[in-house]
């Protein structure tokens, strides 16, 4: 019996006793699936490609049903992602699906920014995870899970290689999520060029270092059929729903002036692989990869960005305590330091503004000051004249007076002298 | 056939989009097998179970976990947790690997030897507290890491309470243990050595006991609820028989021509399979068989989570102000990390606004002072030109009214000096006249 990670964990010191009777708890699967099965599952899947190469009719064929969504025109602004959820079942099985159209992909004249919006779009769900596994009360077990468990990558069928938008994309997305490159529409391309085509896409992918999807074989069960369908990618697809009557069985398919092209025949195109391989065999795999691989790795990108080590500079591990009580500090540190750092800016400035005040107070003093110098020069020649004019009226007076004195005299003699003359005129 | 119409259930249209619509599938899409693909990784993973057992020595807890496993799990060269003299109570673990029809399962034993055997056992229940804690401490840091690996489940998923057949009801010891536990593991309290009581002592004891239990609001294991009623069924039957009186036994004895495990007395032998003797196969149904999975579910979601969430509770608010309301304990101590700055930076701009009124305040204060200043030096300085120009004014004034007077007094002497010219002329004349 094969070793299980359980038992390959536990390593050495474990032994293995063996059992003397059925004890039961070889039911332990069944009960973890009844439980899953009375959850229910939820699955995503994200469609990359450019407008008008059949993603909604995949889709529809895929899921043998009609999903909403009118066909979109060519001529959107960016790269807008449209998500859409519906509740199937099947049997017993009930699956929450969700489909991601990328809308305008390619459509654009400059292209370098479209995949910017998808991979803003699979780290918003890896967010939204994330924020919810942080939380103090966390609903884990009932929570519904957004992050895209498969993207599938459209491919045009030129028939000659990879279009530079489609490597770039790729490239951007491997890390992220689990890509399952596909040809679209093959239906326009013959079988011999179809088998040239797939070897260039795949040489092209492994040149570049683009990490597709391998569909997993380490589980004996399903190694065999896996690996041989690791060697059909890219699965070349054709969808359709209209039916048309082969024999007497309704298919899907295309009707063409030539021939019909038949979804579910393997010889016309890999529909049924890819059904196989996404829904039936490996559907679980995709959802488990999505969470122990992309979102370990975002989430780990993002602590660290964040700040948080697994160890402190002496390697001796830090436990959540530690972790989270040395970010609160480091923190509280920060704000207090900002706080600091305002105050401080405005001590400045009030120094600045006083100075500058006073200086302006100093110069209007100053300009007072000469202008009451000026005003006290003005004065001091005022006197000066003043006096210069009371000195000449004192000297005129002084002459009058002297004056009227000689003539009061002149006067009195001359009055005299008339007096004698004519006291003599009388003898 | 006409083409494929999609059938909208009447539920979708009440629910709308938020929802998801609900879609009947024409044809065979596949996802039904999902339930394989996850029965096929759970195997290939293997499972895990940690089962603790706690009771005083020589209640059978050893022989009964042997007769559930049937196994030697404690065996001669393995001595069972009596057998060795214990002062204080301690915690050991035997981890086990077991495999049947293909599942492998890593079982590990918690054993508390010495536990309620000392005359004073107050806080016996501290080091099985400290273990449990200690597991949930490991899953929570390795849960934390910023490099996951697979890891490893070790929280105690179950405790096996052994409760001594003494036909009256439970101790104080029990259910100071069990109200102590209940929140930290699931609690399935048993009767131990069932085979000392008749079936009417023993229903006499179980109702005591459940009575006790519901009076001290003890949480027990508590079967979920499922659609199927036959299960709901079984589930009653099994609820009424709680606790579940059990007898364990390690010898083989034939009865009847069967060989059965149960225990020889001179009066017959007590068969531990057997439901009429002792309630064994309902535990060993319920435990191994249908409700394992459930018991580490509840671990996981409520028992772990109770833990987690007052450990970070701890963490996040501890020195920030406590009246949390129950929503804040929603965030995570990063989003509450996030809020708090928020709120500095709303607090620092309403403090660099108010400081900024104030400056602008006092700045224009003291321009307002300066130009009142020189509003005032300037009129200082207009009185005092005007006090100057009226003082010239004056002087000119006082000047003109000199320089008039002294040009009329000027032209007066003028006149006068003529005239005195004149008479002294005509005084002349006179005088030469007579002379003659």
């Amino acid at each position: 019996m094969a070793s299980t990670e359980i038992a390959r964990q536990a390593g050495e010191g474990v032994r293995a006793v063996p059992l003397a009777g059925h004890v039961g708890f070889d039911s332990m699967p069944d009960q973890l699936v009844n439980k899953s099965v009375n959850r229910g599952f939820c699955f995503n899947i994200l469609c990359v490609g450019e407008t008008g190469l059949g993603k909604s009719t995949l889709m529809d064929t895929l899921f043998n049903t009609k999903f909403e969504g009118e066909p979109t025109q060519h001529n959107q602004p960016g790269v807008t992602l449209k998500s859409n959820t519906y509740e199937l079942q099947e049997s017993n099985v009930r699956l929450k699906l969700t489909v991601v159209n990328t809308v305008g992909f390619g459509d654009q004249i400059n292209k370098e920014d479209s995949y910017k919006s998808i991979v803003e779009f699979i780290d918003t769900q890896f967010e939204a995870y994330l924020q919810e596994e942080l939380k103090i009360k966390r609903t884990l077990h009932s929570y519904h899970d957004t992050r895209i468990h498969a993207c599938l990558y459209f491919i045009a069928p030129t028939g000659h290689s990879l279009k530079s938008l489609d490597l770039v994309t790729m490239k951007k997305l491997d890390s992220k999520v689990n890509i399952i490159p596909i040809i679209a529409k093959s239906d326009a391309i013959s079988k011999s060029e179809l088998a040239k085509f797939k070897i260039k896409i795949t040489s092209e992918l492994v040149s570049n270092g683009v990490q597709i999807y391998q569909f997993p074989t380490d589980d004996e069960s399903v190694a065999e059929i896996n690996s041989t369908m690791n060697s059909h990618l890219p699965f070349a697809v054709v969808g359709s729903t209209e039916e048309v009557k082969i024999g007497n069985k309704m298919v899907k398919a295309r009707q063409y002036p030539w021939g019909t092209v038949q979804v579910e025949n393997e010889n016309h195109c890999d529909f049924v692989k890819l059904r196989e391989m996404l829904i039936r065999v490996n559907m679980e795999d995709l959802r488990e990869q999505t969470h122990t691989r992309h979102y370990e790795l975002y989430r780990r990108c993002k602590l660290e960005e964040m700040g948080f080590k697994d160890t402190d500079p002496d390697s001796k591990p830090f436990s959540l305590q530690e972790t989270y009580e040395a970010k609160r500090n480091e923190f509280m540190g920060e704000l207090q330091k900002k706080e600091e750092e305002m105050r401080q800016m405005f001590v400045q400035r009030v120094k600045e503004k006083e100075a500058e005040l006073k200086e302006a107070e100093k110069e209007l003093h100053e300009k007072f000051d000469r202008l009451k110098k000026l005003h006290q020069d003005e004065k001091k020649k005022l006197e000066e004249k003043k006096k210069s004019l009371d000195d000449e009226v004192n000297t005129f007076k002084q002459k009058k007076t002297a004056a009227e004195l000689l003539q009061n005299q002149a006067q009195q003699a001359g009055g005299s002298t008339t007096l004698k003359r004519d006291k003599e005129r009388k003898n | 056939m006409s083409a494929s119409s999609d059938v909208l259930t009447g539920a979708a249209e009440a629910n709308g989009g938020a929802m998801g619509l609900q879609k009947n599938l024409e044809g065979y899409v596949g996802f039904a097998n999902l339930p394989n693909q996850v029965y096929r990784k759970s195997v290939k993973r293997g499972f895990e179970f940690t089962l603790m057992v706690v009771g005083e020595s020589g209640l059978g807890k050893s022989t009964l976990i042997n007769s559930l496993f049937l196994t030697d799990l404690y065996s001669p060269e393995y001595p069972g947790p009596s057998q060795r003299i214990k002062k204080t109570v301690q915690v050991e673990q035997s981890k086990v690997l077991i495999k049947e029809g293909g599942v492998h399962l890593l079982l590990t034993i918690v054993d508390t030897p010495g536990f309620g055997d000392a005359v004073d056992n107050s806080n016996c229940w501290q080091p099985v507290t400290d273990h449990i804690d200690s597991k949930f401490e490991d899953f929570l840091n390795a849960e934390s890491r910023v490099n996951r690996r697979l890891m490893p489940d070790s929280r105690v998923h179950c405790c096996l309470y052994f409760i001594a057949p003494s036909g009256h009801g439970l101790k104080p010891l029990d259910i100071e243990f069990m109200k102590r536990l209940h929140e930290k593991v699931n609690i399935i309290p048993l009767i131990a050595k069932a085979d000392t009581m008749t079936p009417e002592e023993c229903q006499q004891f179980k109702k005591q006991i459940m009575k006790e239990i519901h009076e001290h609001k003890i949480k027990i294991y508590d079967f979920p609820e499922t659609d199927d009623e036959e299960e709901m069924k079984m589930i009653r039957r099994i609820k009424d028989r709680l606790p579940l009186a059990v007898v364990g036994s390690n010898t083989i004895i034939e009865v009847n021509g069967k060989r059965v495990r149960g225990r020889q007395y001179p009066w017959g032998v007590a068969e531990v399979e057997n439901g009429d003797h002792c309630d064994f196969t309902i535990l060993r149904n319920m435990l191994i068989r249908t409700h394992m999975q459930d018991l580490k579910d509840v671990t996981n979601n409520v028992h772990y989570e109770n833990y987690r969430s007052r450990k970070l509770a701890a963490v996040t608010y501890n020195g920030v102000d406590n009246n949390n309301s129950k929503n804040q304990l929603t965030k995570s101590p990063l989003a509450q990390m996030e809020e708090e700055r928020r709120e500095h930076v709303a607090k620092m701009k309403k403090m660099e606004q108010e400081m900024e009124q104030v400056f602008e305040m006092k700045v224009k204060e003291k321009l307002q002072k300066l130009k009142d200043s020189e509003v005032e030096l300037q009129k200082r300085h207009e009185q005092m030109k005007k006090n100057l120009e009226a003082q010239y004014k004056e002087l000119e004034e006082k000047r003109r009214q000199y320089e008039e007077e002294k040009s009329t007094w000027e032209l007066q002497q003028r006149i006068l000096e003529q005239q005195k010219l004149e008479l002294s002329r005509t005084m002349e004349k006179g005088k030469k006249k007579k002379i003659f």
